[in-house]
């Protein structure tokens, strides 16, 4: 009987060409596990799409890893669980959102280095002018700009 | 014929460019004025014939002529003629030869309009327009002719992607080449600058328009791009975080944050040598996305076109230009004087503190964009960064901005006084808690970061508001001075309200879609009746049609709340029988600013349909913003002070500047 009702399950499945993201047919029963799940899926990546994710897109492999997402959940495997299993199985790539580890550390790390990078040089700046002290002169007209500037004030003269 | 003037008028523009390429930057040296003005007119005949080439490849699209490869790849007879006209850019070919036009068509408005620059200036800047404007003609002729004809011509042509048959491909690719390739302007004025080692505050007055030009369409093909995402892919996503995508958000924020210094730099003649380098690496940002999107080194799923030997064609002349510009840069920039003192808590330090946050925001999505790509080649790691890592990483570098807007505008140039303009904002502080309060209680204690983001962006609008009625003097001054001082405000000193203004309306669309969007997902069949967010939406029933080049089903829903009939939505599939392909037309229903939202999926075998119906709170906002900042950035480009050529005022009292 379970070898019939998987069989009927796998001929609906290829029955039904995948053209959209999550399908009326994947959504589960409980609706807290459901949000679970649509929550994990935001996270994993569709790998035969670029930088979609398993929610948004509409490709069949999508689909297969939002069911085995449902799956998972529904043994009663936890978040970091479920991720770990598709990660086992998967390879880091899977991750929309990379795990913190030495390949990654510098993409984590590289908006606060900046940050204090910036303000550090920022103050350093600062210190160093205000005790150099006075503004520095404006550079001097060339001999074109004398003129034209000459031309424009006598126009300036006449006109007022 | 018309395929083969095209192909040499492409030849001559070529030309042309380089004679401009090198004649003006002789003349400079020579300093003779009869040769540095050759660049004014190769300028204006480049654009020309890069024109006359671009009308060709139109022509033969609208003529359906099939023997050249281009029309027979991208195109079919029976498409409507707004598409044909659009396909020309919806191909590789096609888009950078649309990328050289917009590129002439820059050159020649400098060639045209910059008659008060000074000469050596304007030949240098032309100059520099060419060595670009000859590298990419190039590209265009050795790997990607437009052109090229094929033995036997085919009867019928293989058509357009239907993904792209749709009026977003007629002003998203050109607003954002507009903006890639208007910050090409302010490159060229920051080498030229280099080359000439003279840069002062009139430079940057300059520049301003042109950056404020080029800002103003990349915001706004940025947001078309993003709507056109929204109703054409299905799914009601907004924004991907795609490479692609991507390589339009960094030219976009280094160009804000170039718009930001370029003003230190005319108003206190402060920050020279940083406004010279977000110029380079701006224009440098737009060619990388010009890289990232026609290699097809990261597909994804705007990139249509992939082929690796334009590829490598394209980082040469990325290497070249980003190369050699940043050695022109370190070897003349500290010869470039720096002037203009002020104290960190100053306009000039608020605009400071702006750069940073923004520059700092543009590095996390380039390391986002190209981080996975250098793991793969050297460390042979296979990653992928997404949504929720810029959710992580990108959106409290932006938070932290959008809290320091308010106070920019309003702090003193040189010394501000921050405890002055923090009580002058606490009207507008008060707003964003008495929202976050009010959000957070009507939610009934939800996740606390939405009430509180929207109350940042209520702090932000309001801060903008504040300003102006600081200015104008409105709630202390009579009235009539009120209006007076008004009209009297620099054009710019509304666009800056308009555009901070803007950030925070995006914000609140941003947040409320993404925290309160309710969907229903299931397989409807006539006369079932779908209940989403308060609204009834029946399925009345299914009928075919046939299109010009398509047949689509149709689903026709009504919609009604609480028992009364608001509208009827018909969302459709098409399918496009030369590709064998199908799109999904959504159905938008817009109410006030929130939208409700229909896809179909497919028909299933009892004759019900899966249909997805997403109501979006809100989420019109989120154009409305940047729409807003782009009528901000309009505003301060008409005023006065801008158009450096303008025409002298009639009444000498006006040539005093209001002390800002």
């Amino acid at each position: 009987m379970r070898r019939m009702m998987a069989a009927i399950v796998a001929l609906m499945l290829l029955s039904l060409p995948a053209v959209h993201a999550v399908q009326p047919d994947e959504i589960m029963s409980d609706p807290a596990k459901e949000a679970r799940a649509r929550e994990l899926s935001r996270e994993l990546r569709c790998m035969v799409c670029q930088n979609q994710s398993i929610d948004d897109s509409d490709a069949p492999l999508a689909r297969d890893l939002r069911l085995l997402v449902r799956e998972r959940i529904a043994a009663g495997d936890s978040n970091g669980e479920v991720l770990d299993f598709l990660v086992a199985r998967y390879g880091e790539f899977v991750l929309l959102k990379p795990r913190f580890e030495r390949q990654t550390i510098l993409l984590w790390l590289l908006a606060p280095l900046l940050l204090a990078a910036g303000g550090f040089a920022l103050w350093r700046q600062n210190r160093r002018r205000s005790q150099s002290g006075a503004e520095v002169p404006m550079p001097p007209l060339t001999s074109d700009e004398e003129a034209r500037l000459a031309a424009l004030m006598t126009d300036e003269a006449k006109s007022s | 014929m018309i395929a083969e003037a095209g192909h040499y008028a492409l030849v001559l523009a070529l030309a042309l460019a380089l004679i401009q390429s090198f004649v003006p930057v002789i003349g400079a040296r020579l300093r003779d004025p009869a040769l540095m003005n050759v660049a004014r007119s190769t300028a204006l005949a480049q654009l020309l014939f890069v024109g006359a080439s671009f009308i060709a490849l139109v022509t033969l699209h609208v003529n359906s002529d099939f023997s050249v490869a281009n029309v027979y790849e991208n195109s079919h007879s029976m498409k409507p003629l707004i598409y044909k006209i659009t396909g020309v850019w919806g191909n590789h070919e096609g888009s950078m030869l649309l990328w050289v036009s917009i590129l002439a068509l820059f050159g020649g408005l400098v060639a045209a309009f910059g008659n008060n620059l000074p000469l050596s200036l304007r030949a240098h800047v032309l100059a520099v327009q060419a060595w670009i404007a000859s590298a990419f003609y190039l590209f265009i002729l050795v790997t990607s002719n437009p052109f090229l004809r094929i033995v036997n011509p085919p009867i019928e042509g293989r058509d357009l992607n239907p993904v792209l048959q749709d009026i977003g491909l007629a002003v998203h690719p050109p607003m954002l080449y507009l903006g890639y390739v208007g910050f090409s302007i302010s490159f060229s004025f920051a080498i030229a600058a280099l080359i000439e080692g003279r840069i002062d505050a009139a430079w940057a007055r300059w520049v301003r328009p042109w950056t404020l030009v080029a800002w103003i369409f990349l915001t706004l093909g940025i947001a078309m791009g993003s709507y056109w995402a929204y109703y054409e892919l299905g799914w009601g996503g907004w924004w991907f975080w795609d490479p692609v995508e991507n390589a339009s958000l960094m030219p976009w924020l280094a160009g804000t944050a170039l718009l930001h210094s370029a003003l230190v730099m005319e108003k206190r003649n402060a920050l020279k040598v940083w406004t010279i380098l977000l110029s380079i690496l701006t224009f440098s940002l737009s060619l990388l996305g010009t890289f990232l999107v026609r290699s097809g080194v990261i597909t994804s799923v705007h990139a249509f076109a992939n082929d690796p030997t334009r590829g490598v064609f394209i980082l040469l002349i990325l290497c070249l230009f980003i190369g050699g510009s940043l050695s022109l840069f370190a070897g003349r920039a500290t010869s470039l004087k720096q002037g203009g003192l002020f104290a960190p808590i100053s306009r000039e330090g608020a605009l400071v503190l702006n750069n940073l946050l923004l520059t700092v925001a543009c590095a996390v999505v380039l390391f986002g964009t190209l981080y996975p790509l250098a793991m793969e080649m050297l460390a042979d790691f296979k990653m992928s960064v997404g949504a929720p890592f810029y959710n992580l990483t990108f959106a409290p570098l932006f938070a932290l901005l959008l809290l320091a807007v308010p106070f920019g505008p309003m702090l003193a140039w040189k010394r501000g006084d921050l405890l002055g303009v923090t009580q002058r904002l606490l009207a507008a502080g008060v707003a964003g808690l008495v929202i976050v309060a009010l959000v957070w209680a009507w939610t009934r204690g939800g996740s606390a970061l939405a009430p509180l983001a929207i109350g940042l962006g209520v702090f932000v609008i309001a801060g903008a508001v504040t300003d102006i009625v600081e200015r104008t003097g409105l709630a202390r001054l009579p009235f009539a001075t009120v209006v007076h001082r008004a009209r009297g405000l620099p054009r710019s000193a509304w666009g800056t309200a308009f555009a901070h203004a803007g950030l925070g309306v995006a914000l609140i669309g941003i947040v409320c879609e993404t925290t309160w969007n309710s969907e229903y997902i299931a397989t409807m069949k006539p006369n079932d009746v779908a209940q989403v967010a308060g609204y009834d939406l029946k399925l009345d029933g299914l009928l075919e049609r046939q299109g010009p080049n398509y047949r689509e089903m149709i689903a026709q829903f009504n919609v009604s709340r609480g028992g009364e009939a608001l509208s009827v939505m018909t969302p459709s599939k098409r399918s496009f029988t030369t590709r064998g392909s199908s799109t999904t037309e959504a159905a938008l229903l817009t109410r006030g600013a929130s939208q409700l939202y229909i896809s179909l999926g497919d028909v299933t075998a009892e004759g019900g349909i899966a249909v997805r119906i997403y109501h979006k709170p809100m989420v019109l906002m989120i154009w409305w913003g940047p729409v807003l900042m782009a009528f901000g950035g309009m505003l301060s480009l008409s005023d006065r002070r801008l158009r450096v050529g303008a025409p002298k005022p009639a009444r000498a009292k006006q040539r005093l500047q209001p002390a800002e």
